[in-house]
C-alpha cells in the first residue's frame, strides 16, 4: 500500500504542500507520547496521534516515517506545516478518532 | 554575603486533589522549617489560590515562599512556574483560568482545599485543577517569563506529564529556566541519561507533608529571590547550586 492509496481509501486531508510520493506504508502507530513513539514507531509507518506539538516532524525525520495523521480534525499551527514542508514530512488530518481511524488503517493493510 | 539556601521548589497544598487535606499553609511552613528547608516553591494544579495564605504563615516562621503553580499544557507537560510576589502569579493564573475546561468532582479527584494560615477553610475551588489546559507549552513558558518569572519543566523523568515523556525531547526555543527531576533519580544519573543543556534542580514534589524536604536544591545565593535563583542557575557572579 503506498501512502497515495492510503490517503485515497481513508479520506484523508493533506495539510502539506508537496506531493505525496508513491512511499510504501509498513504499518500504522497510534500514539501521543512521543518518547513511545520514539521508541516503537518503525520505518514508513503511518503515525496517527493528536499531539500536533511540532517536535512530532522531527519524529517523523528520526524514525523516517510516511506521515503522520492528527485526528479528530486536530490542525497544527501554520509554523507547524511551514517546517513540514521544508522538512519534506506528509502532515495529514481526518475528522475521525484515533481508533476509528486505526481500525480503518488496519483493515487496509490486511487487504492481500 | 552568599549563603547556603536549601530549596524545596515544588510543594502542593491542599488545593491540589491529589494532595492531602493534612497539606495547609501553616503545616507545610512549620514542616519545612523542621526539615531545614529555608526556601519553598508552591506549587498547585493549575491554580495559585493557597499562595497568599503559604506567605503570610511563612512569615511566622521565617521560611521563604516563592508563589507559584504547576500547570498543565495542551500537551499534558506539567511547567513549574515560580515568582517572588504574589501579583504576577495571580495574573498568570488568569490566564490559566481563561484556558482551563470542566469542573471538579470531589469524589473522583478529591478536595481542592482554599484555606487562610491559621488551618482554617476559606472555601473549595471548583475548577477541574487536576484537568488540562489548552495552552501550548511555548505560551505557558512565554507568559511566564514576561512575568519575570522561572519557568521549569516538572519531573522530566517521570513516564507521564513530563516534557520528555510527553514531546520525546526538549523543544528548540523553548525559553526554559530549569529542568526538575523527581526524588527518584539521583543528580549523577539524571545527568547520564539527558546530558542536559539546561541546569538541573532536584525537588519533592511533595502531596503528604512527611515528602517535604525529601528532596532539595541547594543554592548558594544572597537572598531568597528570583533573580538570584537565575543568577545561580547560570553560574553567575558566584551564585551557584551547590551539589
Amino acid at each position: 500500500m503506498t501512502l497515495k492509496e492510503a490517503i485515497e481509501r481513508l479520506g484523508l486531508h493533506v495539510l502539506t504542500s508537496e506531493e505525496v510520493g508513491d512511499a510504501k506504508v509498513t504499518g500504522g502507530y497510534t500514539c501521543d507520547l512521543l518518547s513511545n513513539v520514539m521508541a516503537n514507531c518503525k520505518t514508513g509507518n503511518l503515525w496517527i496521534t493528536m499531539q500536533t506539538h511540532q517536535n512530532v516532524l522531527a519524529v517523523a525525520k528520526l524514525k523516517d516515517l510516511a506521515g503522520i495523521i492528527f485526528v479528530n480534525s486536530r490542525q497544527p499551527d501554520e509554523e507547524t506545516i511551514q517546517k513540514a514542508n521544508e522538512e519534506h514530512v506528509t502532515v495529514l488530518n481526518t475528522d475521525e478518532s484515533a481508533f476509528s481511524i486505526s481500525g480503518q488503517l488496519y483493515q487496509l493493510l490486511k487487504e492481500p | 554575603m552568599l549563603k547556603d539556601y536549601k530549596a524545596d521548589l515544588h510543594i502542593h497544598t491542599c488545593l491540589s486533589p491529589c494532595a492531602e487535606v493534612r497539606m495547609s499553609p501553616a503545616t507545610i511552613v512549620k514542616r519545612s522549617k523542621a526539615c531545614g528547608v529555608n526556601m519553598i516553591g508552591i506549587c498547585d494544579h493549575n491554580s495559585a489560590e493557597n499562595n497568599h495564605a503559604t506567605l503570610e504563615a511563612a512569615r511566622r516562621y521565617g521560611v521563604h515562599v516563592l508563589p507559584g503553580m504547576e500547570v498543565t499544557s495542551l500537551e499534558e507537560v506539567h511547567i513549574l512556574a515560580l515568582f517572588d510576589t504574589l501579583e504576577p502569579v495571580l495574573q498568570f493564573q488568569e490566564m490559566v483560568y481563561q484556558k482551563l475546561p470542566g469542573e471538579n468532582d470531589e469524589e473522583t479527584y478529591g478536595m481542592q482545599v482554599i484555606a487562610n494560615a491559621d488551618d482554617e477553610v476559606l472555601g473549595f475551588n471548583q475548577k477541574l485543577l487536576i484537568g488540562a489546559t489548552t495552552l501550548s507549552v511555548e505560551k505557558i513558558v512565554n507568559k511566564i517569563r514576561s512575568l519575570g518569572g522561572l519557568a521549569i519543566a516538572a519531573h522530566i523523568d517521570r513516564e507521564s506529564f513530563s516534557l520528555i515523556s510527553q514531546l520525546g525531547f526538549i523543544p528548540d526555543n523553548l525559553a526554559l529556566d530549569a529542568l526538575e527531576i523527581s526524588p527518584a533519580l539521583s543528580y549523577e544519573d539524571a545527568v547520564r541519561r539527558y546530558s542536559p543543556s539546561l541546569p538541573l534542580i532536584h525537588s519533592s514534589d511533595a502531596h503528604k507533608e512527611e515528602e517535604i524536604g525529601r528532596c532539595c536544591t541547594h543554592f548558594l545565593i544572597d537572598e531568597a529571590n528570583i533573580g538570584e535563583i537565575r543568577k545561580a542557575l547560570r553560574g553567575q557572579e558566584g551564585r551557584k547550586i551547590l551539589r
